[in-house]
């Protein structure tokens, strides 16, 4: 069964280490169950840190990077079994185990496959090189003349296998960054659309997802979140929860209140009936004017992404100028099963599971809160529902540590009802950026200059609610590295065309309305938008094809080879936007967009097709055309799963998504008041992907997320000649640009 | 005071104690029957997450009662097929990889397998229908689709 050991005799079996181990052969690995008394390395320069080999032969790798649902297990698995030479089935996978994973930072930023994967890929190739040369020993052969068939050398008549060589034992070796590695042409598992190892037991109802975990003895938490997100927690009548069946405490910390009960309905019940008062508070923004809040808010700093020439002398001698502002709504998280958690604490003691994306991190900022040694807590990730990027996982583990301790360590499972997520799950930032260009007479744009609002800061953990609600003291977390580049909210603000002239400013915000989420292509998504749409303004000012302007200002051959293929595939007809207008009710338009999506960087191109309603401001997008670029592929149809949906949920944003909020808190607490997109509204995406197996390989989780919404703004700029600069475009927004298009002269944009 | 109720689940009368008759089948599914199938998504009958066959009908597990689904015939994703034996709708699911996170996929594979109860050949436009109350935030819906046309065909 797929699926992982998780009793109480395994965990004592192995030491305090639970192990969380998937297997093509659906077998939990009892990996370290022999050693349970010497821990494993996690070191992060030690093949051993990576990689064990057991007794009877079986690979299990430690990844610190985990499966957010994106099929990651299956990828990172096809490249270790490629590079060891052994069958799939040979090896087991165990992720964000912070006793037994080194700590590769979060997931996060695409980097899985590019960072996690290649490291995973040396330790592989270490272990390998040192094998051979050990069967070379062994065996009296030239290391030159061996070769390896699943797991077992051999050489003229003699074999030897990875069993006999090192099962059970470590490697005790550093990781050679230098070290060969396959190649590529050579491959017959990585490179190739394997099956998903995860889907048999999820489409069956037999996988473990965090939701589901169960321990012995594990009593059920909810929280009471206050009525205004810095409300203070006046009183708590603990007499309204008599006669609440199983109910064991009500549990409060400053504004921090919880319950804890025998049984998950009990819970359910006295957080519906507990009867609590809260101060007013009246601290956030007001909806209506967000992005007069955004443009006052304090900058810290600014970061120049781009300079080139002078742009504000090209600006100022321009005898055409154009300029647009553009805005991309606050979005939530949303993912659709609410976070959970379980903590125990066992003799100080504090064993968390859940589905964090970042474990070691998780881990030091339980530390801090909880105030007890980082050698005492130990975090392990269980899949969780998805994740793209900072949802609730690890405010539900904050949760759950204060709830365990308040009824003396006994483990404690707290599940997010839906309010919770909608309410507390982190958000989507929003993002105004400021663009304007000049032309000279002969159409030549000779600047651009853009300013973007972006929060500063991408990469600091966000501190824990329950940290924050409890008023606990708080404790700096010192990471020892950073990974990625911390003012990640940049990113793809610079543009991939050359002018001659271009200067692109981001001012790094020093807050943001609500606790803000990575939700997918952070920052990333939001700049492309609002650069690719403006590209395509500054093309129909020019009156040329959009594909064209776009081709005849790039100096990158990889860029605009993707291009040409992305017009063959969608049978890109040349002409300027927006097409001759008739006086239809419903049009059909047609848009592109580009993006050479940093920091991988991947190239992804896709041109969206859509029809516009002009009575109900309605759009409709029938397909999307997508060609991605991102080096060697591991898995085809894992990327092309993760393009589908890429496009789908980033369209759900496009078109619909924008959270509610009033001075005191978020409004939009369900799936009624935030919507997303449903089956009839999804479009077909029709994808081809540029294949380079001996390129190194770049992120596919989150690029193509970048090029849609700008896809769909300049489609409905070529079906009607209005251009929608605002995120979601729902039909009241395109009604209105329609007016006020038809209130203007045409020639102004 | 805890009473017991009779459910019929996955073709075994199975007994529980709950101390609330009128609490939703769905935890009495996950918390007492163990089983995994049957999603905590909202509470609310908004996103599918927790759809159940009942007497062949799919409903919400969120919103119903455990009274109300007293001797009737509970069926669950567990209930229509194992990993060994998957059902028709859960083999093309795992034919067309149709999957990410897979959190959604039981309110999926019960509507799908409802609609092909009734529909010999449904219509893209009718699988959609069929589907339109199951949200799902990874984007798998085009997977989703291609599953129930090819369970379709091999039905």
């Amino acid at each position: 069964m797929l699926d992982f050991v998780s009793t109480r005799r395994d965990v004592l079996r192995t030491g305090g280490a639970l192990v969380v181990a998937f297997t093509f052969a659906d077998a939990a690995l009892p990996a370290l169950a022999e050693s349970s008394s010497s821990r494993k390395t996690v070191e992060s320069d030690e093949v051993d840190g990576f990689l064990s080999i057991d007794a009877d032969g079986r690979v299990t790798v430690y990844s610190g990077k985990v499966d957010l649902g994106t099929g990651l297990r299956t990828a990172l698995t096809q490249i270790a079994a490629e590079e060891l030479d052994v069958s799939l089935d040979r090896v087991g996978l165990i992720q964000g185990d912070t006793e037994l994973t080194p700590d590769q930072g979060p997931t996060w930023a695409s980097l899985s496959i590019q960072i996690g994967g290649m490291r995973i890929r040396q330790a592989a190739a270490t272990a390998r090189k040192a094998l051979v040369e050990m069967a070379a020993a062994r065996l009296g052969v030239l290391a030159t003349e061996l070769r390896i068939e699943d797991g077992l050398i051999k050489g003229g008549d003699k074999s030897i296998s990875y069993a006999e060589l090192v099962g059970g034992g470590s490697f005790s070796l550093k990781i050679d960054k230098d070290v060969p590695v396959k190649d590529p042409t050579s491959y017959t598992i990585a490179g190739k659309s394997v099956p998903r190892l995860d889907i048999p037991s999820k489409v069956t109802g037999r996988f473990t997802y965090m939701q589901d975990f169960r321990i012995e003895g594990m009593l059920h938490g909810r929280v009471i979140r206050p009525l205004a997100i810095g409300a203070r927690l006046e009183s708590v009548d603990e007499t309204s929860l008599n006669g609440i069946p199983g109910l064991i405490k009500v549990v409060r910390e400053g504004n921090f209140l919880g319950v804890v009960a025998t049984t998950e309905w009990g819970a359910i019940q006295a957080t519906r009936k507990l009867k609590a008062t809260w101060s007013n508070w009246e601290g956030l923004p007001e909806q209506a004017r967000l992005w007069d809040y955004v443009r006052a808010t304090k900058i810290n700093s600014d970061k120049v992404t781009a300079n080139v020439g002078d742009s504000t002398k090209a600006l100022r001698d321009a005898p055409k100028h154009i300029s647009a502002t553009y805005d991309f709504a606050i979005h939530t998280h949303g993912s659709i099963g609410p976070s959970c958690a379980v903590v125990e604490i066992n003799q100080g003691k504090i064993t968390c599971w859940s589905a964090s994306q970042g474990t070691h991190r998780l881990r030091r900022q339980l530390a801090a809160m909880m105030d007890v040694p980082l050698d005492n807590v130990h975090c392990l990730f269980i899949e969780g529902s998805g994740c793209y990027g900072r949802n609730g996982h690890e405010d539900a583990a904050g949760d759950a540590a204060l709830l365990s301790r308040a009824v003396g360590g006994k483990p404690v499972r707290v599940q997010w009802m839906r309010a919770d997520e909608h309410g507390w799950d982190p958000k989507g930032p929003p993002i105004l950026v400021d663009l304007r260009a000049g032309v000279n007479d002969e159409g030549g744009i000779i600047a651009w200059e853009s300013e973007f609002f972006v929060p500063g800061d991408g990469l600091a953990p966000m501190s824990l609610v329950a940290a924050t609600l409890a008023a606990v003291p708080p404790t700096p977390i010192t990471e020892p590295y950073r990974y990625g580049n911390p003012d990640i909210m940049t990113t793809n603000s610079a543009i991939p065309y050359t002018f001659p002239n271009i200067k692109t400013v981001a001012h790094l915000l020093a807050e943001t309305p609500f606790r803000w989420s990575w939700v997918r292509s952070p920052g990333r998504l939001q700049n492309a938008f609002a650069n690719e749409c403006f590209v395509d303004e500054l093309a129909a000012f020019v009156g040329a094809d959009p594909l064209d302007f776009r081709l005849s200002h790039l100096n990158d051959p990889r860029g605009a080879e993707l291009l040409r293929r992305l017009a063959s595939l969608a049978k890109w007809e040349q002409r300027r936007s927006p097409r001759k207008s008739h006086q239809n009710d419903v049009v059909a338009g047609r848009g592109i967009s580009y993006a050479k999506d940093f920091p991988s960087p991947t190239y992804v191109g896709a041109v969206a097709d859509i029809e516009v309603d002009r009575r109900s401001g309605e759009i409709r997008v029938q397909r999307f055309f997508v060609v991605h670029d991102c080096g060697q592929v591991i898995n085809p149809d894992g990327v092309r799963n993760q393009i589908e949906g890429n496009i789908i949920q980033t369209l759900s944003r496009t078109l619909k998504e924008e959270l509610l909020f009033d001075r005191s808190a978020v409004t939009s607490l369900h799936w009624a008041t935030y919507p997303i997109l449903t089956f009839p509204e999804v479009p077909d995406v029709i994808i081809e992907l540029v294949d380079r197996p001996t390129a190194k390989p770049s992120g596919a989780g989150e690029p193509a997320a970048a090029v849609v919404p700008a896809a769909v703004s300049n489609a409905v700029f070529d079906a009607l000649g209005v251009r929608l600069r605002s995120v979601p475009f729902t039909p009241a927004k395109v009604l209105a640009a329609i007016e006020s298009s038809a209130r203007r002269p045409s020639r102004e944009l | 005071m805890p009473t017991s109720v009779s459910l019929d689940v996955n073709g075994r009368v199975v007994t529980v104690e709950v101390d609330d008759p009128g609490m939703p089948l769905l935890y009495a599914l996950r918390d007492n029957l163990q089983l995994k199938g049957p999603r905590f998504g909202c509470g609310l009958g908004q996103c599918g997450t927790c759809a159940v066959l009942l007497d062949d009908e799919p409903v919400l597990a969120c919103e119903i009662s455990l009274t109300k689904a007293a001797n009737k015939k509970v069926v669950t994703l567990e209930g229509l097929g194992s990993p060994e034996k998957p059902s028709p709708v859960q083999q093309a699911f795992i034919d067309e990889q149709a999957a990410q996170c897979g959190y959604c996929l039981n309110g999926m594979i019960i509507h799908a397998t409802a609609l092909l109860a009734k529909t010999m050949n449904p219509t893209i436009p009718e699988i959609k229908k069929a589907l339109a109350d199951d949200l799902c935030r990874c984007g798998t819906h085009l997977r989703i689709i291609r599953a129930v046309q090819r369970a379709a065909r091999r039905a």
